[in-house]
């Protein structure tokens, strides 16, 4: 599949180029690249609001084409929900509750039901009840972020895409959100794809990673086989997770590790037994 | 967003485009004016050969041109329907009741049609050879004079300069916006005008609120750096006029020469 913006003028330039991949059912994706590698176009392609120049995109079994007609694409767009960089800009109506309502009317759900909605949103964002009656303009940056996701998980989706979702958020706020969208994954079976620069939230959710780079798919396999290779990803402008780099400094030291670990619980699993502690349970 | 033409910059580096913007901005206003001079065949052509001259000049594809008439084109036929309908005098080839074609009428007609065409690939030559920066220099620089009349020159071009800075900044909003309400649902473009005219407040509040931020923050941002205004403020882009620049003026004054000369 490939993606050219504004195709035919002399501003064309390639978004997407000869991109092939699957992203399974069920499955946490994680998409890393430095900017403008062309991630965030490629996103753009799982919902349908942008239609590829050239190839096609197949999205559960509706298949989407340069042809395809740009009505009927609400279906799609319900099973596949979408929270932007910065979501927090989407929020216009006068209280939370009838902002995170608004997605489901769109989609047929009677409002009464969706405000009813709203409040079990809010919850699971873990936002105070109170919030549904504010106005989303005199909440702080971070409780606006999760009213918006709020707002795309009313929607129901079946995939939830999300664009650099804890961008601009403080230390806490980022655990606690990937956090609630990992227990959605586990729990509700929710496919993830998660567009990040966070290597660390890689290597802790992922299960599969693309890597792009100049609108191509460069790399793709698991968090591991990603971060096996230090100076392939240095010469991407991507870095390792911390467990990572520190294993792989640890390794100059004269330590061993085998596989590689990825999450500070692996870390320690493999480093114990060498500094002569008690085995981690 | 993108099909938006006005104030769409093409970069080159053509004669055109090295001109100075206010040699530019002059020149498209004194054609612009000269244009109304002509009234007949000879002086339509002479134009006519001379907007060609120019696009040939600026090594635009004439397409981007023809782009530019475009979302006038129903103005243009309205009017020119009222001048071949209207128009009376010479031989009638129809008539109908009051309306009537005849033979003032659609030579009227078609001359109104060349000007519309004209003015347009004029005023869209400009936009396409000038970087909107450029022109607000060029304004500010042409109004200069008006300051003697307590006109407050600059602080008008900051305000010009300002808002053209930021349409690309809110255009680039606003196609995030959009795609983030319509992954929630919002179709735009459709459904009948009541339904349109609800879509767009999703899309209006979070712009406004948007701009009322990037506002503050601009404001902010000056301060910072010592922003004062006022009028010894030196300028990093100086005009200054070249030798094109004087070639370019004696052409519109031979144009207007020649136009005079043939006009009827």
């Amino acid at each position: 599949m490939s993606f050219t913006y504004q195709a035919g003028t002399p501003f064309a330039g390639d978004g997407l180029k000869d991109v092939t991949t699957t992203i399974k059912d069920g499955s946490y994706t994680a998409i890393i690249g430095h900017t403008g590698s062309g991630k965030s176009t490629l996103l753009q392609h799982l919902n349908a609001l942008l239609k590829p120049t050239a190839g096609t995109v197949t999205i559960g079994d509706r298949v989407i084409t340069n042809e395809t007609n740009n009505k009927n694409l609400k279906p799609i767009r319900r099973e596949v929900g979408m929270v932007f960089q910065f979501a927090e800009n989407q929020l216009f109506e006068q209280t939370v509750a009838k902002d995170i309502a608004f997605g489901p009317t769109n989609f047929g759900v009677p409002a009464e039901e969706a405000e009813k909605q709203a409040a079990a949103m809010v919850a699971l964002v873990g936002l105070p009840p109170e919030v549904l009656e504010q106005s989303p303009f005199d909440l702080s940056g971070g409780q606006m972020r999760r009213v918006a996701i709020a707002g795309v998980l009313a929607m129901k989706p079946s995939v939830l895409v999300l664009d650099e979702p804890t961008a601009g958020l403080d230390p806490a706020g980022r655990a606690e959100m990937m956090t609630m969208f990992n227990r959605l994954h586990q729990e509700q079976g929710l496919t993830i794809v998660l567009v990040t620069h966070q290597m660390d939230d890689v290597a802790d959710y992922a299960d599969h990673v693309l890597v792009m780079d100049q609108g191509r798919l460069v790399k793709e396999g698991t968090p591991r086989e990603i971060f096996q290779d230090a100076d392939w990803l240095a010469d991407h402008q991507l870095g390792l997770p911390k467990t990572a780099a520190m294993a792989r400094r640890l390794t100059a030291q004269g330590f061993r590790f085998d596989p590689l670990p990825l999450t500070t619980a692996q870390l320690a699993d493999q480093l114990l037994p060498q500094i002569g502690g008690p085995a981690h349970d | 967003m993108t099909k938006l033409l006005l104030g769409r910059y093409l970069p080159g580096d053509s004669w055109v485009h090295k001109l100075d913007p206010r040699t530019k901005l002059m020149a498209s206003f004194y054609y612009i004016g000269i244009i109304f001079l002509a009234n007949n065949w000879q002086t339509y052509l002479l134009m006519f050969m001379a907007t060609m001259v120019m696009v040939a000049a600026s090594k635009i594809k004439l397409g981007f041109f023809l782009r530019g008439v475009r979302p006038m084109i129903w103005l243009i036929l309205f009017t020119v329907m009222l001048q071949v309908f209207f128009t009376k005098g010479g031989a009638t080839y129809w008539s109908w009741g009051w309306l009537a074609i005849t033979q003032y009428g659609l030579t009227n007609g078609a001359f109104i049609f060349m000007r519309f065409v004209l003015i347009i690939f004029v005023s869209t030559l400009l936009t396409l050879t000038t970087q909107p920066l450029s022109l607000a220099d060029a304004v500010e620089s042409l109004l200069k004079p008006l300051r003697v009349l307590h006109v407050p020159v600059t602080e008008l071009a900051l305000v010009l300069q300002i808002a053209l800075r930021f349409v690309p900044t809110l255009m680039d909003q606003t196609t995030k916006i959009m795609n983030a309400q319509r992954a929630r649902g919002v179709d735009f473009g459709s459904g009948n005008l009541f339904q349109q005219m609800k879509a767009v407040v999703p899309l209006l509040i979070p712009l406004f609120v948007d701009s009322f931020g990037i506002a503050e923050d601009l404001a902010t941002a000056m301060d910072a750096r010592g922003y004062q205004g006022g009028d010894g403020r030196t300028k990093y882009r100086v005009l200054q006029y070249h030798r094109k620049d004087i070639v370019a003026g004696m052409i519109m004054a031979g144009l207007t020469i020649a136009l005079i000369f043939l006009k009827a």
